[in-house]
């Protein structure tokens, strides 16, 4: 019997142990925020497979689980080197968050003046200006139980501000590393992201886990894009296959600004992504494309949602999913068009690639549309690899497994060819070989 | 070169094939015509290894070879080249990507070195001129939006690029203007080799006219049921297949 709700009393009692146990750094401010989330959490729980928004995804082994706040369970001696997931030079600040503590932030000289890239932990002490005015309005902590728990307790991630105008051309790059040992774990990286007017960048997020290791990743972050400001955000999960990765996107987006955010998913026993976006403003330009590749037991779900709240707004999202072994994947996006928000064109998509007889997928659209001039379209595909494509690469002397890999290949590249960070690109590419039958000879041939 | 012997295949419960045989040496160009759903194109699939054409009975050997015993793409690399009826598009594979992963497996399979880049772009570059090909096809994904005439082409230039010993034409003339099948004639008949043989199956004969066949045989029914010289195909196109087949004594409906 599936229960209304998963009540989790031992991650509130968490709480208060670490509220202890936290020596007094300043951002005292925002303990009553903390308080209250943890209240609300403490109220709604977990969400169950009985709340529609989860009818896939049954988060109840992160109620089950021993899972320790990672503050508590101390630190790990085997430390997961995080040279292969950093960018090095091609990024202005590189920051490398472990375990929920802060490890690292590379040289950050040649930064536009003004522009703020530090560590949230950082930010709530000596940026309180910039950031109490925006931290934890935009997440529904009164509605989900895990952006409630996520706001109790963020400590360590990403804080930018960029001003008016400002233009940064290198990327900035936040790693989020898991290596608990032997212990069960839970951290809460947290991002807040705010580009003023004019201003534009591109901002890499980065996850990955010991792959031996069982934990979990609470994930939240807040956008805010001022009129005309520009956002590429590329998102790569590459957790653990044992690891439980909950992440939560909420952009708040003004006049004709542009965002584009990637979510580029392959790691993790049980992924969420939630992708929200309130599109408040005229001429505004929205992105969301995903790419999931699903094996074994995997679980990848992405929930998408736009909302169009003014006219005149184009969004654009495509998220394609390939899935092999007994992997299942969930795909719901939902578009609202409110009464206001005429003119609005919205196209989604949803195309899977079913490589085995046991993977499943469950795809929906939502169109909920109260404006009546706009041009909203949407589609969902489920497939197989094509036989007469692979007889057709075969009969041209490519054996069978590199010629899935090629076709494969090529149904990821639509997504994976937009990642205009070059590193990042070559990387996925790389990542998506290693996880093909034939993979290695492309890897070659490339 | 390739000798088929009472080859018999099929696809789910239906016969196609009920015993062909056919014997084709180096350097000859031999041409199988038929009527709709005589088995022309079976013939050519199975010979290229299609799984879904399920060999019943009978032998092919080529080169001293047991063809059935080898998989699509290893009679690929032993040089057997099937110009598809329907060439297959494949969207976000670059026609160059493509036939660089072709050429890279056939070297692999016969333990060559790699092909240089430069080498292998120059050679395309010629070939496509050849062929009166634009050359922005390259860069575009294989047979994606290609207008017939490109299709075709595409696979003879493909066959140019991988030089293999037995080339079978698919029905490589159906569709084209007289333009395009000069051209595509053309680029078959700069493969004529003593080395190299070639194996067109065609409904019409008008194809006949450019590339000028050693040998010619009538499959009907499953059956190659009369082989002649060139003349063979004139008469087929005066007197028409319903005269073979009576020939052949076979009144039967063809099989679509």
């Amino acid at each position: 019997m599936t229960k209304e709700k998963e009540s989790a009393p031992h991650l509130v009692g968490q709480f208060e142990q670490w509220k202890l146990a936290r020596s007094a750094n300043g951002s005292g401010w925002f303990d009553a925020v903390r308080e209250s989330a943890i209240s609300r959490f403490a109220e709604i729980g977990i969400p169950t497979p009985k709340m529609e928004d989860y009818r896939f995804t049954n988060l109840a082994p992160l109620a089950r689980g021993s899972f320790q706040h990672i503050a508590i369970a101390g630190d790990n001696k085997n430390k997961l080197d995080p040279d292969p997931y950093l960018y090095g030079d091609s990024t202005a600040v590189e920051i490398v968050v472990r375990n929920g503590c802060l490890e690292s932030v590379s040289a950050a000289g040649d930064l536009p003046e003004g522009v703020v890239v530090v560590p949230l932990s950082e930010a709530l002490h000596s940026y309180r200006e910039l950031v109490e005015p925006h931290l934890a309005q935009y997440a529904p902590i009164e509605s989900e139980g895990l952006a409630a728990l996520n706001t109790a307790f963020l400590e360590e991630g990403l804080f930018v501000h960029v001003p008016r105008n400002v233009i940064l051309q290198k990327p900035v790059h936040i790693l989020y590393l898991t290596d608990p040992g032997d212990r069960e774990t839970v951290s809460y990286p947290r991002n807040l992201w705010i580009l003023e007017e004019g201003a534009d960048l591109t901002i890499l997020e980065s996850y990955a886990g010991d792959r031996e290791a069982t934990y979990w990743t609470n994930t939240l972050t807040e956008i805010v894009l001022g009129e005309n400001a520009a956002l590429r955000h590329y998102k790569l999960q590459l957790e653990s296959e044992k690891a439980y990765h909950i992440g939560r996107l909420h952009a708040k987006q003004e006049r004709a600004s542009r965002l584009s955010t990637y979510s580029i998913s392959f790691g993790s026993r049980i992924a969420r992504n939630d992708v929200n976006l309130a599109l408040e403003g005229e001429g505004i330009h929205s992105i969301m494309d995903g790419l999931y590749l699903g094996d074994n037991d995997q679980l990848i779900d992405h929930h998408t949602f736009v909302d169009h709240v003014s006219p005149n707004c184009e969004s654009r999202e495509n998220y394609k999913g390939i899935l092999s072994g007994k992997s299942k994947g969930v795909f719901n996006g939902k578009i609202l068009v409110r009464r206001d928000a005429q003119k609005t064109d919205a196209v989604q998509t949803n195309r899977n690639l079913l490589l085995s007889d046991h993977a499943t997928i469950n795809t929906k659209p939502q169109l909920e549309i109260y404006a009546d001039d706009v041009k909203c379209t949407h589609g969902a595909t489920i497939g197989q690899l094509d036989r007469e494509s692979l007889f057709y690469l075969q009969a041209r002397g490519i054996d069978k497994d590199t010629a899935r890999s090629i076709l494969i290949n090529a149904f990821a590249g639509e997504i994976v060819e937009r990642l205009e960070f070059e590193p990042m690109r070559s990387r996925v590419e790389s990542l998506l070989y290693d996880r093909l039958p034939g993979g290695s000879a492309l890897k070659e041939w490339r | 070169m390739l000798e088929i012997k009472e080859l018999k295949a099929r696809i789910g419960d239906k016969e196609i094939l009920k015993g062909i045989n056919l014997t084709i040496r180096a350097g000859e160009v031999h041409a199988l015509m038929g009527p709709n759903g005589s088995g022309k194109s079976t013939l050519a699939q199975a010979l290229a290894g299609r799984e879904e054409y399920e060999v019943t009975g009978g032998e092919v050997t080529y080169e001293g070879k047991n063809l059935l015993d080898l998989a699509p793409e290893d009679r690929a690399c032993e040089g057997i080249f099937l110009a598809f009826q329907y060439p297959v598009e494949i969207p976000g594979v670059s026609t160059l990507y493509f036939l660089k992963a072709a050429m890279n497996a056939m070297n692999k399979y016969h333990g060559r070195s790699a092909l240089d880049a430069m080498d292998f772009l120059a050679l395309a570059k010629k070939k496509m001129s050849d062929l009166n090909m634009d050359q922005s096809l390259l860069h575009r994904s294989v047979n994606e939006g290609f207008s017939g005439g490109e299709k075709k082409k595409n696979e003879i230039f493909q066959m140019a690029m991988l030089d293999p010993k037995l080339a079978i034409l698919d029905e490589t003339d159906s569709g084209l203007d007289i333009d395009a099948l000069r051209i595509v004639a053309d680029g078959v008949n700069r493969l004529r080799d003593p080395a190299r043989a070639i194996l067109v199956v065609t409904h019409y004969q008008r194809l006949l006219e450019y590339i000028v066949p050693d040998r010619v045989h009538v499959l009907s029914d499953g059956r190659i049921v009369k082989s002649g010289g060139k003349e063979l195909a004139l008469e087929l196109e005066k007197r028409g297949y319903s005269w073979v087949k009576e020939q052949a004594g076979d009144t039967s409906p063809a099989v679509s």
